[in-house]
Protein backbone atom coordinates (compact mmCIF):
# COMPACT_ATOMS: atom_id res chain seq x y z
CA UNK A 1 0.00 0.00 0.00
CA UNK A 2 2.76 2.75 0.97
CA UNK A 3 4.78 1.22 -2.20
CA UNK A 4 1.50 2.45 -4.34
CA UNK A 5 0.92 5.38 -2.57
CA UNK A 6 4.82 6.81 -3.73
CA UNK A 7 4.26 4.98 -7.20
CA UNK A 8 1.22 7.84 -7.47
CA UNK A 9 3.24 10.78 -6.08
CA UNK A 10 6.13 9.90 -8.64
CA UNK A 11 3.17 10.41 -11.47
CA UNK A 12 2.21 13.08 -10.58
CA UNK A 13 4.25 15.81 -12.00
CA UNK A 14 2.59 13.82 -15.31
CA UNK A 15 -0.35 15.68 -14.22
CA UNK A 16 0.87 18.93 -13.90
CA UNK A 17 2.12 18.92 -16.91
CA UNK A 18 -1.11 17.86 -18.91
CA UNK A 19 -2.23 21.57 -17.35
CA UNK A 20 0.08 23.63 -19.46
CA UNK A 21 -1.34 23.08 -22.98
CA UNK A 22 -4.78 24.42 -22.38
CA UNK A 23 -4.56 27.39 -25.12
CA UNK A 24 -2.93 25.38 -28.00
CA UNK A 25 -3.79 26.45 -31.67
CA UNK A 26 -5.18 24.15 -34.42
CA UNK A 27 -2.08 24.82 -36.34
CA UNK A 28 0.84 22.78 -34.57
CA UNK A 29 3.39 24.54 -37.05
CA UNK A 30 2.29 28.26 -36.01
CA UNK A 31 2.20 27.01 -32.31
CA UNK A 32 5.61 25.80 -32.55
CA UNK A 33 6.68 29.54 -34.05
CA UNK A 34 4.66 31.29 -31.27
CA UNK A 35 6.31 29.57 -28.46
CA UNK A 36 9.70 29.93 -29.85
CA UNK A 37 9.21 33.61 -29.97
CA UNK A 38 7.50 33.41 -26.88
CA UNK A 39 10.20 31.86 -25.07
CA UNK A 40 12.25 35.08 -25.79
CA UNK A 41 9.75 37.10 -23.83
CA UNK A 42 9.19 37.73 -20.58
CA UNK A 43 6.25 37.45 -18.54
CA UNK A 44 5.50 41.23 -17.01
CA UNK A 45 3.57 39.85 -14.27
CA UNK A 46 5.70 37.37 -13.18
CA UNK A 47 9.37 38.49 -14.13
CA UNK A 48 11.62 35.55 -14.48
CA UNK A 49 9.64 33.30 -16.38
CA UNK A 50 9.17 33.49 -19.76
CA UNK A 51 6.32 34.49 -22.01
CA UNK A 52 6.46 30.64 -23.31
CA UNK A 53 6.27 29.22 -20.08
CA UNK A 54 4.09 31.54 -17.76
CA UNK A 55 0.88 30.59 -16.19
CA UNK A 56 -0.41 34.61 -15.99
CA UNK A 57 -3.86 35.26 -17.51
CA UNK A 58 -1.65 38.58 -18.99
CA UNK A 59 0.72 35.62 -20.10
CA UNK A 60 -1.95 34.00 -21.91
CA UNK A 61 -3.51 36.51 -23.81
CA UNK A 62 0.08 38.01 -24.83
CA UNK A 63 -0.20 34.33 -26.46
CA UNK A 64 -3.16 34.82 -28.25
CA UNK A 65 -2.03 38.55 -29.47
CA UNK A 66 1.70 36.31 -30.47
CA UNK A 67 -0.45 33.74 -32.21
CA UNK A 68 -3.45 36.67 -33.70
CA UNK A 69 -0.62 38.35 -35.35
CA UNK A 70 1.56 35.42 -36.90
CA UNK A 71 -2.09 34.61 -38.50
CA UNK A 72 -2.13 37.90 -39.93
CA UNK A 73 1.12 37.16 -41.72
CA UNK A 74 3.45 39.53 -39.39
CA UNK A 75 7.00 38.89 -39.46
CA UNK A 76 8.58 37.51 -35.68
CA UNK A 77 10.26 41.15 -36.06
CA UNK A 78 7.09 43.33 -36.24
CA UNK A 79 5.60 41.19 -33.52
CA UNK A 80 8.34 42.06 -31.09
CA UNK A 81 8.34 45.70 -32.14
CA UNK A 82 4.94 45.87 -31.00
CA UNK A 83 5.36 44.08 -27.80
CA UNK A 84 8.21 46.47 -27.06
CA UNK A 85 6.00 49.91 -28.39
CA UNK A 86 3.71 48.64 -25.41
CA UNK A 87 5.85 47.05 -22.74
CA UNK A 88 9.32 48.53 -23.45
CA UNK A 89 12.55 46.55 -23.70
CA UNK A 90 11.39 45.01 -20.45
CA UNK A 91 9.62 42.22 -22.64
CA UNK A 92 12.92 41.19 -23.61
CA UNK A 93 15.27 38.58 -22.40
CA UNK A 94 17.71 39.89 -24.60
CA UNK A 95 18.05 43.63 -24.38
CA UNK A 96 18.86 45.88 -27.28
CA UNK A 97 22.69 47.82 -27.49
CA UNK A 98 21.71 51.20 -27.06
CA UNK A 99 22.66 54.37 -24.87
CA UNK A 100 20.55 53.44 -22.16
CA UNK A 101 21.92 49.83 -21.99
CA UNK A 102 25.69 50.55 -22.71
CA UNK A 103 26.03 49.80 -18.49
CA UNK A 104 24.37 46.79 -18.34
CA UNK A 105 26.23 45.50 -22.23
CA UNK A 106 29.88 46.58 -21.36
CA UNK A 107 30.08 47.74 -17.53
CA UNK A 108 31.24 43.64 -16.97
CA UNK A 109 34.32 43.87 -19.55
CA UNK A 110 35.30 47.54 -17.72
CA UNK A 111 35.23 45.71 -14.58
CA UNK A 112 37.10 43.16 -15.91
CA UNK A 113 39.72 45.42 -17.64
CA UNK A 114 39.98 48.07 -14.09
CA UNK A 115 40.66 44.22 -12.03
CA UNK A 116 43.81 43.21 -14.96
CA UNK A 117 44.87 46.88 -14.60
CA UNK A 118 44.97 46.47 -10.84
CA UNK A 119 46.43 43.01 -11.05
CA UNK A 120 49.52 44.21 -13.39
CA UNK A 121 49.96 47.33 -10.98
CA UNK A 122 49.91 45.55 -8.05
CA UNK A 123 52.00 42.93 -9.52
CA UNK A 124 54.98 45.09 -10.70
CA UNK A 125 54.81 46.93 -7.31
CA UNK A 126 55.21 43.98 -5.32
CA UNK A 127 58.21 43.49 -8.21
CA UNK A 128 59.95 47.02 -6.90
CA UNK A 129 59.92 45.70 -3.10
CA UNK A 130 61.37 42.33 -3.34
CA UNK A 131 65.06 43.30 -3.06
CA UNK A 132 67.40 41.54 -5.51
CA UNK A 133 70.08 40.09 -3.14
CA UNK A 134 73.66 38.85 -3.68
CA UNK A 135 74.38 35.72 -3.19
CA UNK A 136 77.87 35.71 -0.76
CA UNK A 137 80.75 33.70 -1.58
CA UNK A 138 80.10 30.55 0.79
CA UNK A 139 76.27 30.44 -0.72
CA UNK A 140 77.84 30.31 -4.30
CA UNK A 141 79.48 27.70 -2.96
CA UNK A 142 76.87 25.69 -1.70
CA UNK A 143 74.66 26.41 -5.03
CA UNK A 144 77.29 24.78 -7.35
CA UNK A 145 77.70 21.92 -4.64
CA UNK A 146 74.11 21.09 -4.73
CA UNK A 147 73.78 21.64 -8.95
CA UNK A 148 76.22 19.34 -9.63
CA UNK A 149 75.20 16.86 -7.29
CA UNK A 150 72.16 16.62 -9.11
CA UNK A 151 73.68 16.82 -12.24
CA UNK A 152 75.48 13.65 -11.34
CA UNK A 153 72.98 11.85 -9.62
CA UNK A 154 72.30 8.40 -11.40
CA UNK A 155 68.92 8.19 -9.59
CA UNK A 156 67.78 11.33 -11.73
CA UNK A 157 64.08 11.15 -13.39
CA UNK A 158 65.87 11.78 -16.70
CA UNK A 159 68.09 9.21 -16.58
CA UNK A 160 66.04 6.41 -15.54
CA UNK A 161 63.81 7.19 -18.02
CA UNK A 162 66.69 7.03 -20.90
CA UNK B 1 45.77 53.30 7.86
CA UNK B 2 46.16 53.99 3.82
CA UNK B 3 45.36 50.79 3.27
CA UNK B 4 42.13 50.62 4.28
CA UNK B 5 40.73 53.38 2.52
CA UNK B 6 40.27 52.17 -0.73
CA UNK B 7 38.53 48.55 -0.07
CA UNK B 8 36.27 51.31 2.47
CA UNK B 9 35.33 53.69 -0.48
CA UNK B 10 34.87 50.63 -2.74
CA UNK B 11 32.71 48.96 0.12
CA UNK B 12 30.73 52.32 0.64
CA UNK B 13 30.05 52.87 -3.48
CA UNK B 14 28.55 49.01 -3.50
CA UNK B 15 26.84 49.29 -0.10
CA UNK B 16 25.14 52.79 -1.83
CA UNK B 17 24.00 50.51 -4.93
CA UNK B 18 22.38 47.88 -3.29
CA UNK B 19 21.09 50.17 -0.84
CA UNK B 20 19.26 52.32 -3.96
CA UNK B 21 18.37 48.78 -5.10
CA UNK B 22 16.22 47.46 -2.60
CA UNK B 23 14.05 50.63 -2.74
CA UNK B 24 13.12 49.72 -6.52
CA UNK B 25 10.56 47.70 -7.37
CA UNK B 26 10.94 45.25 -9.92
CA UNK B 27 7.54 45.75 -10.84
CA UNK B 28 7.42 49.24 -11.98
CA UNK B 29 8.32 49.04 -15.66
CA UNK B 30 8.72 52.31 -16.83
CA UNK B 31 6.31 52.65 -20.16
CA UNK B 32 7.22 53.64 -23.66
CA UNK B 33 4.35 54.90 -24.16
CA UNK B 34 4.75 58.11 -22.28
CA UNK B 35 5.12 60.93 -24.43
CA UNK B 36 3.50 58.96 -27.52
CA UNK B 37 -0.27 59.22 -28.44
CA UNK B 38 -3.03 56.85 -26.95
CA UNK B 39 -3.91 53.91 -28.54
CA UNK B 40 -6.96 54.42 -30.46
CA UNK B 41 -9.90 52.13 -29.23
CA UNK B 42 -13.45 51.60 -29.28
CA UNK B 43 -15.33 49.42 -26.62
CA UNK B 44 -18.37 49.05 -25.35
CA UNK B 45 -19.82 50.57 -22.33
CA UNK B 46 -20.19 48.85 -19.18
CA UNK B 47 -23.26 49.50 -17.78
CA UNK B 48 -25.23 50.00 -21.70
CA UNK B 49 -23.08 47.71 -23.89
CA UNK B 50 -24.51 48.59 -26.73
CA UNK B 51 -23.22 52.15 -26.27
CA UNK B 52 -19.65 52.76 -27.56
CA UNK B 53 -17.14 54.68 -26.25
CA UNK B 54 -13.86 55.77 -28.26
CA UNK B 55 -10.54 57.57 -27.62
CA UNK B 56 -11.72 59.93 -30.11
CA UNK B 57 -14.54 61.11 -27.55
CA UNK B 58 -12.45 62.22 -25.39
CA UNK B 59 -10.52 64.74 -28.02
CA UNK B 60 -9.43 68.43 -26.50
CA UNK B 61 -9.75 66.85 -22.40
CA UNK B 62 -7.39 66.56 -20.20
CA UNK B 63 -8.59 63.11 -17.96
CA UNK B 64 -7.44 60.20 -16.24
CA UNK B 65 -7.88 56.55 -17.77
CA UNK B 66 -7.87 54.39 -15.04
CA UNK B 67 -7.95 50.35 -15.44
CA UNK B 68 -9.56 48.14 -12.90
CA UNK B 69 -11.23 44.84 -12.34
CA UNK B 70 -13.88 44.04 -9.53
CA UNK B 71 -10.88 40.89 -8.90
CA UNK B 72 -8.14 43.53 -8.15
CA UNK B 73 -8.15 43.92 -4.06
CA UNK B 74 -5.60 46.66 -4.97
CA UNK B 75 -8.30 48.08 -6.69
CA UNK B 76 -10.27 48.75 -3.26
CA UNK B 77 -7.58 50.53 -1.61
CA UNK B 78 -7.53 53.68 -4.12
CA UNK B 79 -11.11 53.61 -4.65
CA UNK B 80 -11.99 56.16 -1.78
CA UNK B 81 -9.70 58.54 -3.69
CA UNK B 82 -11.28 58.18 -6.87
CA UNK B 83 -14.71 58.89 -4.83
CA UNK B 84 -13.08 62.51 -3.47
CA UNK B 85 -11.66 62.67 -7.36
CA UNK B 86 -15.02 62.33 -8.30
CA UNK B 87 -16.79 64.48 -5.46
CA UNK B 88 -14.38 67.66 -5.61
CA UNK B 89 -14.96 67.38 -9.84
CA UNK B 90 -10.54 67.11 -9.77
CA UNK B 91 -10.52 65.85 -13.12
CA UNK B 92 -12.43 63.70 -15.86
CA UNK B 93 -12.11 60.15 -14.02
CA UNK B 94 -12.60 57.30 -16.78
CA UNK B 95 -12.56 53.52 -16.20
CA UNK B 96 -11.97 50.63 -18.15
CA UNK B 97 -12.56 47.57 -16.68
CA UNK B 98 -10.09 45.06 -17.16
CA UNK B 99 -10.85 41.08 -17.86
CA UNK B 100 -13.80 40.86 -16.10
CA UNK B 101 -17.31 40.26 -16.18
CA UNK B 102 -19.82 43.14 -17.24
CA UNK B 103 -22.21 41.98 -14.07
CA UNK B 104 -19.27 41.57 -11.29
CA UNK B 105 -17.76 44.91 -12.38
CA UNK B 106 -21.12 46.40 -12.10
CA UNK B 107 -21.89 44.73 -8.98
CA UNK B 108 -18.31 46.21 -7.58
CA UNK B 109 -19.43 49.77 -8.42
CA UNK B 110 -22.83 49.34 -6.90
CA UNK B 111 -21.18 47.95 -3.66
CA UNK B 112 -18.57 50.34 -3.34
CA UNK B 113 -19.26 53.56 -5.64
CA UNK B 114 -19.08 54.39 -9.12
CA UNK B 115 -16.27 57.33 -9.20
CA UNK B 116 -15.77 57.08 -13.19
CA UNK B 117 -18.01 59.68 -15.70
CA UNK B 118 -17.77 56.30 -17.93
CA UNK B 119 -16.48 53.13 -17.68
CA UNK B 120 -15.55 50.81 -20.84
CA UNK B 121 -15.38 47.10 -20.54
CA UNK B 122 -12.59 45.37 -21.98
CA UNK B 123 -13.29 41.75 -21.29
CA UNK B 124 -10.82 40.42 -23.24
CA UNK B 125 -8.07 42.35 -22.15
CA UNK B 126 -7.19 43.35 -25.80
CA UNK B 127 -7.32 47.06 -25.39
CA UNK B 128 -4.77 46.29 -22.17
CA UNK B 129 -2.55 45.01 -24.61
CA UNK B 130 -2.41 47.92 -26.29
CA UNK B 131 -2.09 50.33 -23.35
CA UNK B 132 0.80 48.17 -21.90
CA UNK B 133 -1.15 47.47 -19.31
CA UNK B 134 0.31 43.88 -16.90
CA UNK B 135 -1.34 44.94 -13.59
CA UNK B 136 -4.21 46.06 -12.21
CA UNK B 137 -4.58 49.38 -11.22
CA UNK B 138 -2.77 51.36 -13.67
CA UNK B 139 -3.78 54.64 -14.34
CA UNK B 140 -2.99 56.66 -17.14
CA UNK B 141 -3.55 61.34 -17.39
CA UNK B 142 -3.92 61.46 -21.04
CA UNK B 143 -3.74 65.47 -22.10
CA UNK B 144 -6.19 67.32 -25.18
CA UNK B 145 -4.09 65.67 -28.27
CA UNK B 146 -4.85 62.14 -26.90
CA UNK B 147 -1.11 61.88 -26.03
CA UNK B 148 -0.38 59.86 -23.29
CA UNK B 149 1.21 62.31 -20.14
CA UNK B 150 1.76 59.88 -17.13
CA UNK B 151 1.46 56.52 -16.34
CA UNK B 152 1.09 55.15 -12.76
CA UNK B 153 1.60 51.53 -12.05
CA UNK B 154 -0.33 50.28 -9.11
CA UNK B 155 -2.10 51.78 -6.27
CA UNK B 156 -2.69 55.37 -6.51
CA UNK B 157 -2.12 57.50 -3.14
CA UNK B 158 -3.13 60.86 -2.14
CA UNK B 159 0.53 61.77 -2.22
CA UNK B 160 0.51 60.87 -5.86
CA UNK B 161 -2.75 62.46 -6.65
CA UNK B 162 -1.56 66.13 -4.81
CA UNK B 163 2.07 66.09 -5.80
CA UNK B 164 2.50 64.31 -9.01
CA UNK B 165 -1.24 63.83 -10.93
CA UNK B 166 -2.95 67.23 -10.38
CA UNK B 167 -0.08 69.53 -11.12
CA UNK B 168 0.40 68.13 -14.31
CA UNK B 169 -2.94 68.26 -14.66
CA UNK B 170 -2.96 72.24 -14.17
CA UNK B 171 -0.54 72.34 -16.80
CA UNK B 172 -1.79 70.19 -19.52
CA UNK B 173 -5.43 71.94 -18.91
CA UNK B 174 -3.82 75.44 -19.27
CA UNK B 175 -2.15 74.71 -22.71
Amino acid sequence: MKYLSILLLCLLPVFAHAGEATDMAADPVLEKRMIGLAEKLRCLVCQNESLASSHSGLAEDLRREVREQMQKGLSDQEIIDYLVSRYGDFVLFDPPVKKTTLVLWYGPFALLLIGIGVLVYQLRKRKNQIPEAELSAEETQRVAELLNETAESPNQPKDSQA
Amino acid sequence: MARFILPFVIFMIVAVFLFVGLGLNPHEVPSPLVGKPAPAFSLPQLHEPDKQFSLQDMKGKVWLFNVWASWCTACEQEHPLFMEISRRNLVPLYGMDYKDKREDGMAWLQQHGNPYTLVVSDAEGRVGIDYGVYGVPETYLIDKQGVIRYKHIGVVTERDLSETILPLVKELQAK
